[in-house]
Order: structure tokens, then sequence, then C-alpha cells
């Protein structure tokens, strides 16, 4: 018998990921309006390279691929972790208001310029506002542990967020402010510094670590709550780890890349073949996935010679929904 | 071995009781069956005997400690429960499923042992789904679908069994089935208390009932002594036809009659 209980995942699905985040982290570091060939990036990685070489890779290239890695990942694990939660496959990390809110923190970091006092402080003020709104959406949805009530809740939030948004785009009088805000909303990861990556690391790295601890919970929810309940999962403190972990890290994400919609919500479906469909066996892959696929679109972005650099969060709308939507005429019947 | 004791019981959603002063004491080795009209309180009594419902007066205990403070895990591992019209959301295979019932039993990290797999095993034997292990439970018959619930609950390994209207949906044949499993479970030392509202194979697979009206036990025995003409018509509104003498008693409900109040 023991040889006869099905792997929860394919056995090269890891491996396969793990590669393809390397494979992704490379190429992101030559590829580019300058290519840069692998013994440049070689050479100025170990420290002796030419100057060039040396100012592209650690100025921008190396926070760009690392933010990338980092945004898709966390933007990949929330997706499958909120489906699985949710028991919704509609579940995507901005559904409970965590994105739209620690945008509208970001946007009023543009809209009152306290962004040009220093580089940290519009991620801050975004994660601030992350952290805001999942009080807000405690207060609004109590107790009650159905996903229905705390998916209410959370459309409640994202709009009010999203409300505040359109309210500083209407009222901005400076339009290099509007130009700056809608330029954030739509999402990119260029010209990003190391400073970046250390106010995105610690979020991500926090946020993920409470998004995994509860991947038996998730497994047990597919029983519904009392299911759960009855096999000792305590829903309530699951949910607490859960929606603190998306803020934070969501938030963290967010902060530094603007809104970058449907990797969260495309990476656990395109998984989830691989594995045996339980949460727990989606999140580990979707992380990867999350990393490769954020990352992959960074580099076409920088890439597909257009007079303005494509905003990444247009970039992962478009490949994302053909590959979305071959997937679902494949998988419809499971639904 | 799991004991279960109810002492004057009250409990409900808000502040409106559903169950008033409940008091009874479940023994081992029994399958007890739950009885009553829709909206009785029998699966509130069930989910106040596992904690998903908190009592506004009086006590459960099980084995003598008492469940409000019971922690989650043990309580799980004492206490298997198949609630009704269990639902799955994803489209698990069978032993996927089945293996939930070994949660309890883990830590945070680690991964199914040796002891979790053969009690996964046993349970899809007991439950006879061992051949259907590979298959999408989502995509199972009714009648296949209500056993691998019943294993998944089984693989639990709890000495106590909670199920809920596990009859629902299920031709008689395969009513008949999960009846004999869960006698089976009950000879085999194990508390086995189901929901149920076929009164004919309440009849004959349960050692004793707990009949609820209104929130309230009114009936509590063998059920010889529960099923009687005048009580169906008093609880469930109904001229009934009892026949409890011959090796296999027959309860059939021939008309409404009017309650006695």
């Amino acid at each position: 018998m023991p040889d006869r209980v099905l792997p929860p995942r394919h056995p090269a699905l890891l491996p396969v990921l793990i590669a393809g985040v390397l494979i992704a982290a490379v190429a992101s570091l030559g590829l580019g309006p300058v290519p840069l060939s692998a013994d440049r990036v070689l050479a100025a990685l170990a420290g002796h390279g030419d100057r060039i070489a040396g100012a592209i890779l650690y100025e921008l290239r190396v926070p760009r691929t690392i933010i990338g890695l980092l945004v898709g990942a966390m933007l990949g694990l929330a997706g499958a972790v909120l489906q699985g939660y949710l028991r919704n496959p509609l579940a995507e990390p901005s559904v409970l208001g965590a994105s739209n809110a620690a945008a509208l923190g970001a946007v009023a970091a543009i809209y009152f310029g306290i962004a040009e006092w220093h580089v940290a402080l519009l991620p801050l003020l975004a994660i601030a506002a992350g952290l805001i709104a999942l009080v807000l959406l405690f207060a609004l949805a109590g107790q009650a542990e159905s996903p229905l009530t705390l998916i209410l809740a959370g459309i409640a939030v994202s709009t009010l967020a999203g409300a505040g948004i359109s309210l500083a785009l209407n009222l901005s009088s400076n339009p290099f402010a509007a130009m700056e805000i809608m330029a954030w909303l739509l999402g990119s990861i260029e010209n990003r510094a190391m400073s970046h990556v250390w106010i995105a690391l610690p979020c991500v790295a926090i946020g993920a670590a409470l998004l995994l601890v509860d991947a038996r919970a998730l497994d047990a929810l597919s029983l519904g709550e009392d299911g759960a309940r009855s096999l000792g999962v305590d829903l309530a403190r699951t949910r607490r780890r859960l929606l603190f972990g998306l803020a934070i890290g969501v938030g963290g994400a967010v902060a530094v890349s603007g809104s970058i919609g449907f990797v969260g919500l495309i990476v656990p479906h395109l998984i989830r073949p691989f594995t045996d469909r339980s949460p727990s066996a989606v999140l580990l892959p979707s992380l990867l996935g999350g990393a490769i696929l954020l990352t992959a679109a960074d580099i076409l972005v920088r890439l597909i010679p257009t007079a303005n650099e494509l905003k990444l969060g247009v970039v992962t709308a478009f490949l994302g929904v053909p590959v979305f939507i071959v997937h679902l005429l494949r998988e419809r019947r499971l639904w | 071995m799991v004991t279960i004791a109810i002492d004057r019981l009250s409990a409900g959603f808000g502040r409106t009781p559903v169950l008033h002063e409940i008091s009874a004491t479940l023994q081992p080795g029994a399958l007890i069956g739950v009885i009553g009209p829709n909206g009785a309180g029998k699966s509130t009594l069930l989910r106040a005997i596992l904690g998903l419902v908190p009592p506004l007066h009086g006590t459960v205990t099980i084995n003598g400690c008492d469940v409000a403070r019971l922690p989650p895990r043990d309580m799980a591992r004492t206490l298997a429960y198949l609630p009704q019209g269990q639902i799955l959301h994803w489209p698990l295979a069978v032993e996927r499923l089945v293996a939930l019932g070994r949660l309890p039993h883990l830590g945070p990290m680690s991964r199914l042992g040796t002891a979790d797999r053969a009690a996964i095993e046993a349970a899809m034997r007991r439950a006879d789904v061992i051949h259907l292990a590979g298959r999408i439970a989502t995509e199972l018959s009714g009648g296949e679908r209500a056993r691998v619930m019943l294993a998944r609950a089984l693989a639990v390994g709890a000495g106590g069994l909670a199920v809920d209207e596990p009859l629902a949906a299920l031709d008689p044949g395969h009513q008949i089935d999960v009846m004999d499993l869960l006698a089976r479970e009950a000879r085999a030392g194990a508390l086995v208390i189901a929901v149920l509202h076929d009164l004919t194979m309440t009849a004959r697979y349960c050692d004793r009932l707990l009949l609820i009206d209104g929130g309230r036990l009114v009936a509590d025995g063998p059920p010889a002594d529960v099923l009687t003409v005048d009580r169906l018509r008093d609880v469930y509104g109904i001229a009934g036809h009892v026949d409890l003498s011959a090796e296999r008693p027959i309860v059939v409900a021939l008309d409404r009659a009017p309650r006695r109040d």
C-alpha cells in the first residue's frame, strides 16, 4: 500500500520550476536594451568586469531582477493561498483589498508630494495603507468564518480604496502628478534601486512565511468550515495569519512594483494540473511559477521596441489572458 | 473507547437557544440514532457535542474532559465528524480525500507515515472504496461519494464517529451498505452517533435512539421503546405503521395526523 499513495505533485514539477527561476534570473541579468554576454555578466558579478557592464548590472538589472522575482513569487503564492482559503478559483491577491489599499497609499504619497522626500516613503506608505485596510476588513467581516463574508468585506475595502485613487486622479491639478499616478498604477519594476529591494525583501519573506504555515489548514478547508474544524483546525488563528501575511507580503510587493494583475490569478491554475489539486500542493510551485512568469514578462517588456517602455501590468494581462483561456478550455469539465 | 456525557445542555446561535436542557450519557460500542422532525435541533446537538456550537448552559464532556476546553486537535482525534451533505471544494482523488482524515495526527511539516497510510488503506477497505482510490471524488456517483466521505471520517481512527444524515440521497441498497458499516464500527467498540431520518433503518440498526423535538429530548431508549405510534403522531405529526416484532422491524408513515398538543 505505501507505494500506492499518490504523490502530491508531479515529481519533476519543483526541479523544473527551480531551473526555470534560475534561467529567468540569468536571462533578466543579461537581456535588455543593452545585451550583456554571459562572460561579461559573470566577470562583473565576480567584481572584475568592465565599468559599463558593472554599472548596468548593479545599478539597474540586479535590483530589477530581484524585485521581479520577489514580487512574482509573492503574487503567485498569495493567489494560491487565497484560492485555497476562499475555495474560489477566481480569488487573487487583490480580492481582499490589500493591493488596492496599498496602491492608494502609494498614490497618496505621489499626490501629496511625499514620495519626493525620500525614495522609501512611497513603499512604506503603501504598506501602512495595506495594514489599515486589513484592520477595516476585520472590523467589517467580524467573527464570521464564511468565505463569502470575507469576500464581500474585501470588495467594500477594495472599492473604497479604488474610489480614493480615482479621487486623487480627479483632483490632481498637476498633470505630471496625474501622469505619475497613472504610470504607477499600470505597474512596473523599471528603474528600481537596491533600496526598493530592502523594502520588499523583508515584507515578502514575512508574508510568505505566514502564508506557508497554514498549508494543512487549507487542505482541511476542502471539506468546508465544519469539516476543517472537526479535523482540529483553529480557523480564527488561520485567518489571522493569512490576512496578516497577505497585507504585509502583497502590500510590500505592490509597494515597489505598482499594481500588477493576473499573475496571482493565473499561476495557481497553470500549476494545479501538475499536482493532486489539494491546496497545499499548489503553494510552493505557485511561488516559483509566479517568480518565473513576472520575470519573463519583465524581460519581454524590455525587449519589445516601443517608444515608451511597456508597463509590466499591461503585458502580464495581455500574456495572461490567452494562456488562461486555453487552460480554461482544457479544464472546464472540472469546474 | 469514548464516552460522552451531556449535562443539561442548552445551545444555539446567538442567544436564541435551539437546544434546551438536554442530558444523556453515550457509552462506547453502540450505534446511537438521533431522530426528530426537520428543525428539531438534531444537527445542532451533534455540532454541540463536537464543540462546533458553544453551549449557552450546561456542559458536554468527552471521557471526562469539557469539550469547550479540549484542544481542537485532541477533539479531532477523539471524535470524527461527517457533516450533513459533505461538500468537497476541490476535485481531489479519493485517496487524497481520505488522507485528509489523518490531518489531526500530523505535525505542521511532517508527511504521512506508515501508520497513517495503513489507517487510510484500512478506512478505504472498511468503506469498500479501495477500488476507487485513484478516481476523482467529485466525479463519483452519490452512493460512491457517500462511502468515500465515510472512509475519510473513518481514516481519523477516532474512537467516536458523529455522522449527520449519512443516508441522504442514497438508494435503498446503499442505505443498507452504510448502516451495515456504521453498525460494524459500533460492534468493534466505537461510539457511533448518527442523525437519521429513515425510521425503518433507524429501528433496524440502532441500539439506542435519542428523539428530539423542538430542541428538547423527548425520548431516549431502545428503538422498541421510542418508536411508538403515539410518539410518531406527537412528534412527527404522522399516523404511522410500526411493526417492531419482526426480525427486521418496519416503521412507515401512512398519513398526516394532527399533533395532540
